[in-house]
């Protein structure tokens, strides 16, 4: 079963006096635990749908069936709550709160979602400890390596249990070396069950994916399956 | 319900935070409110001041009390057709007090202004009231020194005088005035009572403090002629019964002065709801003007609240922008800032009311008052709204932001 389905999305922005295409037409099927990287050039439309598929954004027309669900017309609150609980985001410039320890970053969600103070305190520190920073429970972001920033954006991304680990550039502020292993980590979880899109416009990046999409001026330009992606060992 | 608890207890923890990581800002700001609750509190806390000293007054006189008189105290009727009515005299009095049944008390009184001296000290214009030894059972005077006159000096017309308490120390200091002679326009009284402080300054010569009682029989003897007009003081048993004595009072009134069924009253029975009402009257605005005023500051207070709300929604764009993508709606986003401001408020409110408390004790040597405790709820409760109504726009800004905007504000 599909668990995303966008059918003819397109998204225009009014620029001014001028219309653009940001996506024109896309349509485009996900199954569970696919492991996908979109890619494209800088104004390719990548961005626009990612923001489309994390139900940030809402497309101008097509329809978009997330688990058998049409978000396509959802009202805000609506869609915050499908934020919530089925999609987790990791983003390149980790977009933690900074005043807050890893424990309340990952916490967050649960918060939103309702859940009570016992169980969050359980789940988050399953999802640190997953993410092996358990020992950094109680540090702020700005205490932490750029590595241990993005684990922990990791760690908030999976806490709900998702159906989409959607993640923008995860690696494009770190060095290569913590990039590989954050790659690793994306490796792990996807091997747990979990689907995940990846956008980059790295080659060396999108090659851990198994289906590699290609976008060029908001429409699909190519849509492989890899065979020989790169398996990354995680590093020490 | 639960859920909105999380995230209320969230906005609190966000909130306090907020505060702490930008201390000088929310100094600054809930100064503002500071000075406003402190100035909205003072004024409640004078307003009530003032009220109390005027209801000690009039309780001091006797609040269930009616007075007898040719005039009416408050009224519109013409005050030249009331001077042609026959005067109140001393034997309407008498024939007056046989009459009526209910009164806990009654005594006759007539107003009369001297010149008091005691060795180098003296007081001009001195108000005295002529009365008998009755008198004192229509009022709650206690007694610092001394006794009121006696029945045996006010029948007798004796030389004897009671001073008020301002009039005592003006005139003795430190000395002992009981059985001293002072000068009432140059003849001589025997001291014989000195009132205790009796603690308003609301009724100004009114006041028993500044005034000087001698028996009524005296001030016919040397000031007054012996038809002037007198106030007949009545004293109900209880407020409850103050209706029916003043019932009474008339209809005994109209066979003292004689009057036919269809001829109307001509004389007024008067009582202190008419002064209340007066009061009201006169000092009603002046609370309200008052109140607006110090309001005024608050107001100030309020938009220096929503001006930092506004400068904290812009500076926390991508905090906002983090929250919504990782689920908060607009309701969480808007309580979190909401939260921010009430918070920013009440501790403001909390401090203003603090420093009020203090000042209040300072106004206290001038007019007996204190915080009260509707005063505290009052404030308390401002300072909530104001911070809720100030930081309104400024949360409906944020909770109304788009995620993919807010996420790329840097």
């Amino acid at each position: 079963m599909n668990i995303i389905n966008l059918e003819n999305i397109s998204r225009v922005y009014q620029v001014g006096s001028e219309e653009v295409h940001a996506l024109d037409d896309v349509s485009l099927k996900i199954d569970r635990n696919e492991y996908v990287a979109i890619m494209g050039p800088s104004g390719s439309g990548k961005s626009t749908l990612m923001n489309i598929v994390g139900c940030l954004d809402t497309p101008t027309s097509g329809s978009y069936i997330l688990k058998g669900t049409n978000v396509s017309d959802m009202s805000d609150n609506d869609l915050a709550e499908v934020r919530n609980r089925e999609i987790g985001f990791v983003f390149q410039t980790f977009n933690l709160l900074p005043r807050a320890t890893s424990f309340h970053n990952v916490e967050l969600p649960l918060i939103y979602a309702g859940v009570p103070a016992a169980e969050r305190r359980e789940k988050a520190e399953q999802a640190l400890s997953s993410v092996g920073l358990k020992e950094r429970m109680l540090h702020k972001p700005n205490e932490l390596s750029g590595g241990q920033r993005q684990r922990v954006a990791v760690a908030r991304a999976l806490v709900v249990g998702p159906s989409i680990i959607l993640a923008d550039e995860p690696t494009g502020n770190l060095d290569s070396k913590t990039g590989e292993d954050i790659m690793a980590l994306f490796h792990e979880i996807y091997q747990l069950g979990n689907t995940i899109i990846l956008v980059t416009h790295e080659e060396y990046i999108a090659n851990h994916a198994k289906r590699v999409i290609r976008l060029l001026d908001g429409k699909v330009e190519s849509d492989k399956t890899v065979t020989n992606c790169t398996v990354p060992n995680r590093g020490n | 319900m639960r859920q909105h608890l999380f995230e209320w207890k969230e906005g609190l923890v966000i909130s306090l935070n907020a505060i702490r990581a930008n201390k000088a800002r929310s100094i600054l700001t809930m100064l503002g409110i500071v000075i406003g609750i402190c100035s909205v509190a003072l004024m409640a806390t004078a307003i009530n001041g003032i009220d109390k000293a005027f209801v000690d007054g009039i309780s001091a006189l006797g609040a269930d009390n009616l007075y007898i008189d040719k005039y009416a105290w408050f009224s519109d009727e013409d005050f030249f057709l009331m001077r042609n009515r026959k005067n109140v005299t001393l034997d309407q009095y008498e024939r007056f007090t046989k009459l009526a049944k209910l009164p806990l008390a009654v005594a006759p009184t007539i107003l009369t202004m001297h010149k008091v001296l005691y060795g180098d000290n003296y007081i001009e214009g001195t108000l005295m009231t002529g009365t008998t030894d009755g008198y004192v059972r229509t009022t709650n005077f206690n007694f610092a020194r001394g006794r009121f006159f006696s029945a045996l000096e006010s029948n007798g017309a004796r030389n004897v005088a009671v001073l008020g308490s301002e009039v005592a120390g003006h005139l003795f200091a430190q000395q002992d005035p009981l059985a001293r002679e002072v000068k009432i326009d140059g003849i001589s009284f025997r001291v014989v009572g000195v009132l205790e402080k009796q603690g308003s300054n609301m009724l100004g010569n009114f006041n028993p403090d500044n005034q000087v009682y001698i028996p009524i029989g005296t001030v016919f003897k040397y000031f007054r002629r012996n038809r002037d007009t007198v106030t007949i003081v009545v004293r109900a048993r209880s407020t409850e019964m103050t209706e029916a004595t003043k019932e009474e009072a008339i209809g005994m009134m109209r066979r003292v002065r004689g009057l036919l069924y269809d001829e109307k009253d001509d004389f007024s029975v008067n009582t202190q709801e008419g002064l209340t009402t007066e009061y009201d009257k006169v000092v009603g605005v002046i609370k309200l003007v008052g109140l607006f005023i110090t309001g005024l500051s608050l107001l100030v207070g309020a938009i220096g609240i929503m001006n930092i709300m506004f400068v904290s929604v812009k500076e926390r764009t991508k905090e906002i922008g983090i929250r919504k993508a990782i689920g908060a709606k607009k309701r969480t986003i808007m309580g979190q800032f909401l939260t921010e401001a009430a918070l920013i408020c009440l501790l403001g409110g909390l401090v203003g009311l603090l420093l009020a408390v203090g000042l209040s004790m300072l106004i206290n040597k001038f007019l007996p008052t204190s915080v009260q405790m509707n005063t505290v709820v009052l404030a308390i409760a401002i300072s909530l709204l104001t911070g809720i109504v100030s930081g309104l726009a400024p949360a409906w800004t944020a909770a109304k932001m788009d995620p993919v905007e807010a996420l790329r504000y840097e």
